[in-house]
């Protein structure tokens, strides 16, 4: 999936953003009106296997070849030098502490067919960890994956701006961040911010069950609780937490993009609150 | 007074108020203690970051490894610990036996590998402090969000907790620092102060008041 949804204004380098509509442009960006009457599940992602997209694992590694992962299609690891330059180089390490996997693992169990590319951004030791969570954030948004998945988040404020700009930038490029919200009384990010999808966990056993939830900030309930998921060393264990319920809303976002591939950011949000159990999915 | 100077003065008098910071050790401790009872876990633990040395630290530890764990310490980026850190979010992992590479800070200290774990990162404004863990809840219960929220509770009390003891820490150490050690008299003063009956430390003041106008004089 790539290619840009914004006006384009006539460049012979590319399409630039357009910033006014000229009259003689509009027939420019005719879209294809394609909606059904009613937004079902089947015609949302009925069939779809993620075939064709991509999604990312902004986490702590992933174990290439674990069973119930298969083979990734990428894996860097990112850190900063001695400069305060961000280095991202091919990750050989893999997992370094198994959060990454089960994420991955979750989206594979959803989505069979996506290409799964693993970002490592934790591992370095703790003080590293907000430069190094930008940075990978940066390196996602600029590879132009499809999906970003990001069970983590930062409470430092000094990071709120630069993430909230990636944020955005990543809504504009047609990367949809996928991000665990937080279920303590803190401010943290990037979650809180509206250009990403924002997921909490609920209790049921069924991975397809969704929810809206009418009372942002978090806005859609992932299955998040007793969840079997995939363990470095090809084993397995039983986690629980937003951790675990933000991949199983990505997974869902990777069947719609590859069924729907030309849906921009606002209009996936649209096709998973209408399909969502609380809303139109639940018959 | 302002600069250094000013911020050694608020922490000798912090110091002689808020007292020794080991006396926190003693609420933590019962912190992980009701939070063992709650969930009618096997242990309860609180790990402080320590910042210099990028360290995880027991610093309170009830039940299973509490003669053992306190003042054990390991990096701070690795295991579930150190992840929960990172990530600034709770994670609860069951029937993990098979692999004992998820607790391998708490095993490395005890031998004792525990079966499922919950861990909740101490979050006080916008600094993460350390981590609270929860291990082997009873199996045959189903974890419910609602133990998720009532772990956040007592994250939140562990962290302001956390917080009291660290800055008491910081008080001690600038007091005892070389040229700060003249300040011991002000965090002195501060406690006796603080330790008198009404009426006397109405006195106390004004004695310390009129003390002042003579320096300022």
């Amino acid at each position: 999936m790539t290619g840009d949804v914004v006006v384009h204004a006539a460049s012979p380098r590319g399409p630039l953003p357009a910033w006014s509509l000229p009259r003689e442009a509009e027939d420019q960006i005719a879209l294809p009106t394609q909606w059904p009457e009613r937004v079902t599940r089947e015609w949302a992602w009925g069939g779809a296997t993620g075939k064709g997209v991509r999604v990312c694992i902004l986490d702590s590694g992933v174990e290439d070849g674990h069973p119930l992962v298969g083979k990734l299609d990428g894996a860097v690891t990112v850190s900063i030098d001695k400069d305060e330059n961000a280095v991202v180089e091919e990750d050989t390490e893999g997992d370094l502490c198994g959060h990454g996997t089960a994420c991955a693992g979750i989206v594979r169990s959803l989505a069979p067919e996506c290409s799964l590319y693993s970002v490592r951004v934790l591992g370095a030791g703790f003080t590293g960890s907000g430069p190094v969570l930008l940075a990978g954030l940066r390196y996602a948004v600029e590879q132009g994956y499809d999906l970003i998945n990001m069970s983590l988040s930062t409470t430092k404020k000094q990071f709120a701006g630069l993430l909230h700009d990636l944020a955005d930038n990543a809504y504009f490029r047609r990367s949809v961040l996928v991000a665990s919200a937080h279920n303590m009384p803190v401010e943290s990010y990037p979650w809180k911010f509206s250009s990403v999808i924002s997921v909490g966990s609920h209790e049921l056993e069924e991975p397809m069950a969704f929810f809206y939830n009418p009372n942002p900030p978090v806005e859609f309930f992932g299955r998040g609780v007793g969840v079997e998921v995939a363990w470095p060393g090809g084993s397995k264990i039983k986690a629980s937490g937003n951790s675990f319920a933000t991949p199983h809303l990505t997974g869902i976002c990777a069947l719609i993009f590859s069924k729907h591939p030309e849906l921009i950011p606002f209009q996936l949000k649209s096709v998973l609150f209408l399909t969502a159990t609380n809303v139109g999915g639940g018959e | 007074m302002t600069g250094a100077g000013g911020d050694e003065l608020q922490a000798a008098v912090a110091a002689g108020v808020i007292g020794s910071g080991d006396r926190f050790r003693g609420l933590l401790r019962a912190i992980t203690e009701v939070s063992r009872g709650i969930f009618g876990a096997m242990a309860s633990s609180i790990l402080l970051l320590d910042e210099e040395t990028d360290e995880l630290v027991f610093e309170a530890v009830a039940g299973y490894g509490e003669d053992e764990l306190v003042g054990m310490r390991f990096p701070s980026g690795t295991g579930i610990a150190g992840w929960v850190l990172s990530t600034r979010t709770p994670l609860i992992l069951d029937d993990v036996q098979n692999d004992p590479r998820f607790a391998k800070d708490f095993a490395a200290g005890t031998g004792y590998v525990p079966q499922g774990l919950m861990a909740v990162p101490l979050l006080y404004d916008e600094r993460v402090l350390g981590v609270l863990e929860v291990l082997d809840r009873p199996q045959q219960s189903q974890f419910s969000l609602q133990e998720m929220e009532l772990l956040g509770l007592f994250a939140n009390q562990a962290a302001i907790a956390l917080d009291l003891m660290q800055r008491a820490r910081q008080a001690e150490a600038v007091l005892a620092g070389g040229s700060s050690g003249d300040l011991a008299v002000v965090s002195r003063l501060a406690a006796a102060v603080s330790a008198l009956d009404e009426d006397r430390r109405a006195a106390g003041l004004r004695l310390l008041g009129d003390l002042a106008d003579t320096l300022e004089a």
